[in-house]
């Protein structure tokens, strides 16, 4: 269809909707932005006769890939250290997707502009084939690469691990809440326009390095969608610039928004691409590389530092932030560290770091050594069952972290933790800005102003509490992270299948007690609760 | 000279990481293993589908992390009046996903296409004499208005709501339908008033804004998007709106009447609303089926449906009674509008049968 053609065909289905006289669409999702005085802003022209071909079109290449993947025996080059972590990011990122398609209505429901409400129904529809696309890209995992478990559990598994919960809010924050927090700031400009680049461009790349050339073929086919969704979230954006009440919970959401997205992607992608990997050259790029270049530049600099014309203030200082946890408070590091060290409840394997990594990782975070490289040891050292525990219950210098109440990611950078009595329960963040987000933003009031729309934080928020003072062998078995003979532990801090022995059992992991540090920290008296958080503040992570 | 540049590639690696390389603990095991599928073996349909969207009643155990600032968040089964001891049995039975969408959707997109092609190739709007134009350019043209407001008020509104993925992919899809129909409809209608033919291309908004014959059925759309509970807004429109109105107007006139004017174009489009509405009367019907025989709340769910006809149905009959005048716009009149009328009506009491539901004593009158 010439372009000609489109715009007249686009014209022509605006002419679709019209004013009701009789009664109007419920509001079923509601905002406490306005659009009173919002122009009508143009979304990317999208009609549905040429949107269905050209997705087929796209699906055909995806599925013919997939096909010659397994003609060609693509699994014979996998890296397995590559595919485990994939056990928990697909496990992960179908919620999401769906629940953007859940939020369309949302942002429609929100904003009355007939044309953009369009291009929201058509992201309904893409969202819905990210989700069962990636779902089926799984379950081919499933069925051709050597290690099924994980993989065979894998929405169970999502909805009961604590890494699985970190991922969550990805979705979650998506479909609740005030309506264009939730379905334009959160999800489209922060998001989609922002973090898709590190989830479906860098990810995927590191995933061809290691073998896998399907991840990229899916993930490439989504992002092409994502540019539309972008549109729409600028769209939305620029109409609710035109309203200066408007402003102030911009600037809010555009804070909370980011420092979430910053917080939980680059927990989980950071890790993929860092510890996942076989490939260490040193001109690879570093996550730290891939960010500057994805997110700074990309993002950071070409579309969030134009809307200052606009006169909103963006979080620059959180921009600079995120940058200085990834390459100066060893964010990604701490985290793959607290991964590793909860190998037994994880429904994946984690492999053990070797001299190449350690030379690489000190070739692209210097220090990463002297902080990191004698825990990596003792991680392989303790790999086999039968002479020693887990090494979350054995001394190896670590104490097991306290979880950030708002992004549930714990707080690895220990030095920045705060702790701080609120809704009267003793709480700890990862940074200034959780709590901030706890303890201002989600509320029914902002800076004097109601907003009654705002979301809450609810759930039990800290997993380990479901778990406190239990058996940690009791704990594996309730998740039914255990493999088919009944009694093998899906997680295992290594990539040996070949031996059964060298296989954790629930044996080997019973009698250890594993415990909730809130609930502990709520059952102290002031002194020690002071003591313990100064201690374990002074157990900070910045690399010398 | 030119500089060389350094290339640099990561190497691969032979793994051996394929199925069946080792034997061990759970190396055989190849399936989803969370859920029940409903068959022996479990369709792709169910695998992507499935427990997609979690929910605390099956294993979800740190329940919704976020909430709205007045109730919790998630999928609450608070948000519709009805009442299912088990909202995961339901499965769409068109197994919609991925694949289905775009292939079923593009082949449609591909038979419009053609058709439009050919229409135009053959000059056969030509043929069409100035009643059965009039009669396209103001009520096919006000028609198109109801299913788009069905598809983003009503259906797309809809698949934020249900308990389950499964209820809401396939509400999804019943929007994307509509959307598209919708839009054939306006692009035909776009056609149409580019040929070489007497024909007011905007007379559609006219039409479906002020004609008295369609202002009931507008009032139907504009209250049917205003109703907050999603099960009766599903039900409101596919199980009575779509066949007392919808049916009634695309299958029991234009396609019945079509091409004794001497148009072969338009039922080949509406046709393929037709065929979408068969698709998703078939996911509607199954969903209060299993609504009206639950062991636990069949009765209760009945009852509540039959509260939910009381108020629909006669906004829906007098919608339809309204459209009466259209029956007569045509030259060649080929069905009355009594006999389409009670066409639809004894389609809707099958339905309603199927449904196990009590015939609505207006449908009689």
């Amino acid at each position: 269809m010439s372009r000609q053609s489109l715009t007249k065909a686009h014209a022509k289905i605006t002419e679709l909707s019209w004013e009701p006289t009789f009664a109007t669409p419920a509001t079923r999702f509601g905002t406490d932005y306005t659009f009173e005085k919002a122009p009508k802003k143009d979304p990317l022209k999208q009609i549905m006769r040429s949107y269905f071909p050209m997705e087929e079109e796209k699906d055909n290449r995806v599925y013919g890939a997939m096909d010659g993947a397994i003609r060609g025996n693509m699994f014979r080059q996998v890296q397995q250290r590559w595919l485990e972590w994939q056990k928990l990011f697909l496990s992960i990122i179908p919620f999401p997707e769906i629940s953007a398609a859940r939020a369309m209505p949302m942002a429609i429901d929100a904003v009355p502009n007939p044309e953009i409400h369009n291009g929201l129904a058509v992201q309904m529809i893409d969202e819905v084939r990210h989700s069962t696309i990636q779902m089926n890209l799984k379950k081919l995992y499933m069925n051709n690469y050597i290690d099924p478990a994980g993989f065979d559990m894998t929405e169970k598994a999502f909805a009961n691990n604590y890494a699985g919960t970190i991922g969550r809010q990805f979705g979650e924050g998506f479909i609740t809440g005030d309506a264009i927090t939730a379905a334009n700031i959160y999800l489209t400009v922060v998001a989609e326009t922002a973090f898709t680049n590190t989830l479906f461009v860098a990810m995927p790349d590191e995933a061809a390095a290691n073998g896998d050339y399907l991840l990229p073929t899916v993930f490439h086919s989504v992002q092409s969608d994502e540019s539309r969704h972008i549109s729409n979230g600028y769209s939305i954006l620029l109409m609710a610039l035109a309203d200066e009440r408007n402003r102030p919970l911009l600037e809010r959401d555009l804070r909370y928004a980011w420092w979430n997205n910053h917080c939980v992607v680059d927990a989980a992608i950071g890790t993929f691409i860092e510890y996942g990997t076989k490939d260490r050259r040193k001109d690879r790029e570093s996550y730290a590389e891939m960010w500057r270049r994805w997110i700074y530049d990309d993002y950071y600099r070409s579309y969030l530092l134009p809307l200052e014309k606009y006169g909103l203030t963006i979080p620059h200082d959180l921009v600079e932030e995120a940058w200085k946890r990834i390459v100066d408070k060893g964010y990604v590091h701490e985290v793959a560290r607290f991964f590793a060290t909860g190998w037994p409840v994880n429904y994946w394997r984690i492999d053990a770091m070797t001299d190449k990594d350690f030379e690489w990782f000190e070739a692209k975070y210097p220090g990463w050594y002297s902080k990191y490289g004698k825990w990596w040891e003792n991680y392989n050292r303790l790999a086999y069952p039968g002479r020693n525990k887990p090494i979350a219950f054995e001394d190896v210098g670590y104490q097991y972290p306290h979880r950030c109440w708002t992004c549930m990611v714990p707080a690895l950078i220990r030095e920045d933790m705060v702790t701080e009595k609120v809704d009267d329960q003793w709480r700890t963040y990862c940074s200034e800005t959780c709590y901030w987000t706890d303890a201002v933003a989600f509320r029914s009031e902002y800076d004097g102003r109601p907003t009654p729309n705002m979301g809450r934080l609810t759930g039990f928020r800290e997993w380990e509490t479901l778990h406190h003072g239990k058996d940690l062998a009791d704990i594996v078995q309730d998740l039914g992270y255990v493999r088919d003979d009944g009694k093998t532990l899906i997680g295992q801090p290594h990539l040996d299948l070949d031996d059964p022995k060298k296989m954790w059992t629930l044996d080997d992991v019973r009698g250890n007690t594993f415990n909730s540090p809130n609930v502990l920290l709520n059952e102290m008296s002031d002194a020690d609760r002071e003591a313990h958080v100064a201690a374990y503040k002074a157990n900070g992570t910045k690399v010398a | 000279m030119a500089e060389t540049k350094h290339r640099s590639f990561p190497r691969i690696e032979f793994t051996d990481s394929e199925a069946g390389a080792l034997e061990f603990p759970s190396s055989k095991s190849r399936t989803y293993n969370y859920y029940q599928p409903a068959k022996l073996r479990a369709t792709m349909y169910e695998d992507v589908t499935v427990d997609v969207q979690p929910d605390p009643d099956r294993h979800l155990t740190q329940g919704w992390i976020y909430g709205f600032g007045d109730g919790p968040g998630g999928y609450p089964k608070e948000w519709t009046a009805a009442k299912s001891s088990n909202w995961h049995a339901f499965l769409d039975p068109n197994e919609e996903w991925d694949q289905t969408i775009y292939r079923n959707n593009s082949a449609v997109v591909r038979q419009v296409d053609l058709c439009l092609q050919n229409a135009k190739r053959a000059r056969a709007y030509d043929g069409w004499n100035s009643a059965w134009l009039k009669f396209i350019e103001r009520n096919l043209g006000a028609w198109m208005h109801a299913e788009n407001g069905l598809g983003l008020h009503v259906f797309t509104a809809v698949q934020r709501s249900g308990p389950t993925n499964m209820i809401n992919t396939a509400v999804a899809v019943n929007a994307a339908h509509k959307m598209r129909f919708a839009q054939d409809l306006a692009l035909f209608n776009l056609d149409l008033s580019e040929a070489d033919v007497q024909f007011d291309g905007s007379a559609h908004k006219e039409v479906w804004k002020d004609a008295p014959e369609w202002q009931p059925t507008r009032e139907v759309v504009e209250r049917l998007t205003a109703v907050g509970d999603w099960c009766e807004l599903l039900f409101a429109t596919n199980v009575v709106f779509e066949q007392l109105v919808g049916s009634l107007f695309r299958s029991e006139l234009v396609m019945q009447i079509a091409a004794r004017n001497g148009d072969y174009i338009t039922p080949t489009i509406v046709g393929t609303g037709e065929h979408d509405y068969d698709r998703d009367l078939s996911y509607t019907r199954n969903l209060f089926r299993l609504l009206t025989r639950d062991e636990e709340y069949g009765e209760t769910n009945k009852v509540l449906f039959g509260e939910w006809m009381a108020t629909w149905v006669p906004r829906c009959l007098a919608a339809a009674q309204a459209l009466q005048p259209i029956w007569s716009q045509p030259a060649d009149k080929a069905v009355t509008f009594a006999a389409s009328f009670d066409a639809a009506k004894q389609k809707f009491r099958s339905l309603l049968e199927e449904l196990g539901l009590d015939i609505p004593k207006e449908l009689d009158q």
